[in-house]
């Protein structure tokens, strides 16, 4: 296999703001699918789907829960679209310690949209198969990747930088002492 | 465990500042579903007749659906029940939006309110914890306006707040209870609100809902949205664009007004103007819309989009559903410009889109008349549409007339006299309706109009098309596909049914027909009411998702009580007769179920009679419309024959007709 490059299905959700009319039955089937045991129960506030509404600033955006984040960023930029203005949180994935999206209500512990994963698979995530609005749609694409290669060679890139601003001895001075301490 | 409801309900007393989570026995839910039916049966046990509506001891109950905030689409009605300050009787008024889901996600299956608080409240429920609050600093804020202020100084923006206008802080009797993009309008419910001194309801809830059999419930909800895009596809073919789709009557993207402006009363509902449509007003009409619309909105889970967000340059955002486009515009005799303006207005200080316009055409009718003068308007400017702003403006705060149109059209006639009682002449009950005149009386509207028990026409009719085809051919294709009915018969009433002629209004549908077609219509109605699905995607449309073939699996697979057909049209008519009980013991009797005097012009007072003999008959009701001992024994509904009896409403001879003839006359 050395040398192939590898092929991935890169799962894609394709958010139209404009076409969201804000019934959040994403939020709603979301939740309903990821209940133990599937359906048994709903509560959009588990959802890892959340649409950050305004409706009198005539602000809609389905956000997804991406990955933990253990601070808050520093950063609280402000966007003009269309007139319209947001906070970038509106963008923002992260289950973060500035808001209670992607939390569990109960326990507090991060959520993350998983793309509906299970056995058999889901034609599309619920969330899309629930929009009727068709503001969220669904596509895969397939993607060359060489994952592991690119990422030796970044390291390399950085680990060079360091060595010629410190030095590659103690560079591994560093490493062994850091190793040591586990 | 409970499942889609939670079994507990909220206890706010405002005198004493008490809140108190109750649980509730399942039984009634068994009994009454939950929603409009477990209101009624709150209401019958502890509201007694003498209390008045404006008295501490009358109740404000806000109440979810029993499916209210499970995943079945469309399911999002708050069902707010209390004793109307205008009607004197139990009035009932929903709303879409997100409160109700809101709340069953807070732990809550109803809020009840009794008791008035000394200063100006609102109450802040965030899951167990619950509080009531000053609200002083919201004195005569706009309704829209205190949502925004309470979400933001609570520092909740996913809190659903519900919450009355100056209207409502005034007693206006026919005040609304806004909630963002919908309201709860008829019956001045904002009325009783206000007078309890409570500006609003906060909700913010992040705990589960239950669902007692998962996978049947999940695969009917995904028929259901199937269906529905299914019927977006396929609008019904011979009926007015409006009509033809799923949904509140689509106001918001349908352009094509022609049948409600030329079939529709402007003014004081006296004109029809049969020429109004044409090329240039479509083309005004629908520069005025796109103009000002900015998005499509919909309602807690659902596809539908039957409202939008409406920016008026020069006023602030606020959101527009249904019908409140055309009410002013045509009560104004103005144009929709003007309409989309004033309704801004109007949500903000919460009143009722159907009584509001009325009752200010009425005003100015009265005017025209030299019945009011030009004392009693003392400044009112000369233009219509800065005179319908200024009667705005001193109805809301009941200053000079003002204060007495606030009253709505029938007292307000009563107080002002001098004649002006003809001038308040489409009412039932006291309350204004829809702003209709027609031709020939229609037998199945007669009945629903004289014996809706919300008083209001949108909230009983649906299923069963408003008119005949004209082509036989179009009847047949019409039937082929009609999988709503609960009973092949109905399709051949449709399929017999012709614009003129032998089988045409007012003979036909015959009466025994016509019986069956009210009560279908009405029934499907009141399990909307009762599990807080939307209308609009049940008992309103022609052919919806949602019928009596499949509500039965949908409540039973959500809910784990097992109910069929049978059962849930048992439970329908229990919560129905309960309601008409709840008014018989206020006095509402025979007489007081009428028409509006001119709805029709061609009227047949021995058909009339004979249809509501025959319908009282059916509903198991006596002659005065008085439910039997019988039939309420039937409906596990004893002990309100029992208060019957001791009331001498009913009697124990019930061969015994009561008081009152059948033949009642029909003022001419």
């Amino acid at each position: 296999m050395k040398g192939e490059k590898k092929k991935k299905i890169v799962k894609t959700i394709k958010v139209d703001v404009d076409k969201c009319n804000g019934c959040r039955a994403c939020e709603v089937v979301c939740s309903a699918f990821h209940a133990t045991p599937k359906y048994s129960s709903n509560n959009a506030a588990r959802s890892r789907i959340q649409v950050i509404h305004e409706p009198l600033k005539d602000i809609y955006v389905p956000v997804y829960a991406g990955e933990y984040a253990k601070a808050e960023c520093a950063g609280r930029d402000k966007y003009t679209i269309d007139g319209k203005e947001y906070d970038e949180c509106a963008f923002c994935r992260a289950s973060c310690p500035s808001r209670d999206l992607f939390k569990e209500p109960d326990s507090g512990l991060p959520l993350k949209c998983d793309m509906c994963e299970s056995d058999p698979p889901l034609s599309e995530p619920m969330c899309v198969q629930w929009c009727l609005a068709d503001a969220l749609t669904y596509e895969e694409k397939e993607e060359e990747v060489g994952e592991e290669e690119e990422k030796r060679e970044e390291l390399e890139i950085g680990l060079e930088s360091l060595a010629n601003k410190y030095g590659l001895q103690k560079i591994m001075d560093t490493v062994a002492r850091m190793s040591m301490k586990g | 465990m409970r499942y889609a409801e939670t079994g507990f309900d909220l206890e706010i007393d405002l005198f004493r500042g008490s809140i108190e989570r109750v649980e509730t026995d399942p039984r009634l839910t068994e009994l009454h579903l939950g929603g409009l039916g477990t209101n009624a049966k709150i209401l019958w046990d502890r509201v007694p007749p003498e209390i008045e509506p404006f008295s501490p001891d009358n109740l404000l109950i806000f109440s979810t659906g029993l499916l209210c905030g499970t995943p079945a689409p469309g399911c999002n009605r708050t069902i707010v029940s209390t004793f109307s300050p205008q009607t004197l009787l139990m009035a009932y008024s929903m709303m879409g939006g997100f409160w109700a889901p809101e709340l069953k996600h807070a732990g809550y299956d109803k809020v009840i309110i009794r008791g008035k608080s000394p200063n100006l409240v609102y109450l802040w429920i965030n899951n167990d914890k619950v509080e009531i609050r000053d609200a002083s600093h919201l004195q005569g804020k706009g309704a829209i306006e205190t949502a925004e202020l309470i979400t933001q100084e609570l520092k909740e923006p996913k809190a659903q707040v519900a919450a009355i206008g100056l209207a409502g802080e005034n007693r206006v009797y026919f005040a609304s209870i806004e909630q963002g993009r919908s309201s709860a309008s008829r019956g001045g419910i904002g009325a009783v609100m206000g007078d309890k001194g409570l500006k609003a309801i906060a909700v913010r809830g992040t705990k589960d809902v239950n669902i007692a059999r998962p996978d049947e419930f999940m695969e009917l909800c995904n028929e259901v949205l199937e269906y529905i895009q299914f019927r977006e596809k396929n609008p019904i073919k011979g009926v007015p664009l409006i009509l033809a789709g799923l949904g509140s009557p689509q106001e918001m993207s349908v352009n094509d007004e022609e049948w409600h402006t030329t079939n529709f009363a402007w003014g004081n509902a006296r004109h029809r103007i049969k020429d109004y449509w044409n090329e240039e007003t479509e083309k005004k009409w629908t520069e005025s819309l796109e103009n000002v619309r900015e998005r499509f909105i919909s309602c807690h889970n659902c596809p539908m989009k039957c409202g939008a967000t409406i920016n008026v340059p020069g006023l602030p955002t606020y959101m527009m559903k249904c019908y409140s486009k055309l009410t002013y515009t045509m009560a104004s005799m103005t144009d929709l410009d003007f309409g989309f303006r004033i309704v801004q207005r109007a949500t903000e200080y919460g009143v009722d889109a159907f009584s509001a316009p009325q009752v200010m055409a009425f005003a100015l009718e009265l005017y025209e008349a030299g019945i009011l003068t030009d004392q009693d308007m003392p400044g009112m400017p000369s233009d219509t549409e800065g005179r319908f702003l200024w009667l705005l403006d001193i109805i809301v705060r009941r200053e000079g007339i003002g204060d007495v149109l606030a009253n709505g059209t029938h007292w307000a006639a009563q107080q002002i006299g001098k004649g002006a009682e003809v001038y308040a002449h489409n009412n039932i009950k006291k309350h204004e309706q829809l702003p209709l005149k027609l031709g020939m009386l229609n037998p199945i509207y007669f009945l629903m109009y004289c014996t809706g028990e919300k008083i209001n026409i949108t909230q009983i009719e649906g299923n069963f098309p408003q008119a005949p085809f004209a082509r036989k051919e179009d009847r047949e294709e019409f039937v082929k596909d009609w999988i709503q009915v609960p009973d092949e018969k109905f399709k051949q009433y449709f399929l017999d049914w012709d614009p003129r002629g032998e089988r045409s209004i007012p003979y036909y549908p015959t009466i025994e027909a016509t019986c069956e077609i009210v009560d279908w219509q009405e029934k499907m109605h009141y399990i909307d009411d009762a599990t807080g699905m939307c209308a609009g995607l049940s008992s309103f449309p022609l052919k919806p998702p949602y019928h009596i073939h499949n509500l039965p699996t949908l409540i039973s697979s959500a809910t784990g009580i097992d109910i069929d057909e049978a059962g849930l049209s048992q439970a329908a008519k229990r919560n129905r007769t309960l309601i008409r009980a709840v008014n018989v013991r206020r006095g509402m009797r025979r007489k007081d179920e009428k028409p509006p005097e001119d709805h029709w012009k061609k009227r047949f007072p021995e058909l009339e009679a004979k249809l509501l003999d025959e319908y009282y008959k059916f509903k198991g009701w006596n002659n005065q419309g008085i439910p039997t001992k019988e039939s309420l024994h039937e409906l596990a509904l004893d002990y309100v024959s029992e208060d019957f009896l001791q009331r001498g409403i009913l009697t124990d001879n019930e061969g015994t007709p009561s008081k009152g003839t059948s033949a009642e006359k029909e003022k001419k």
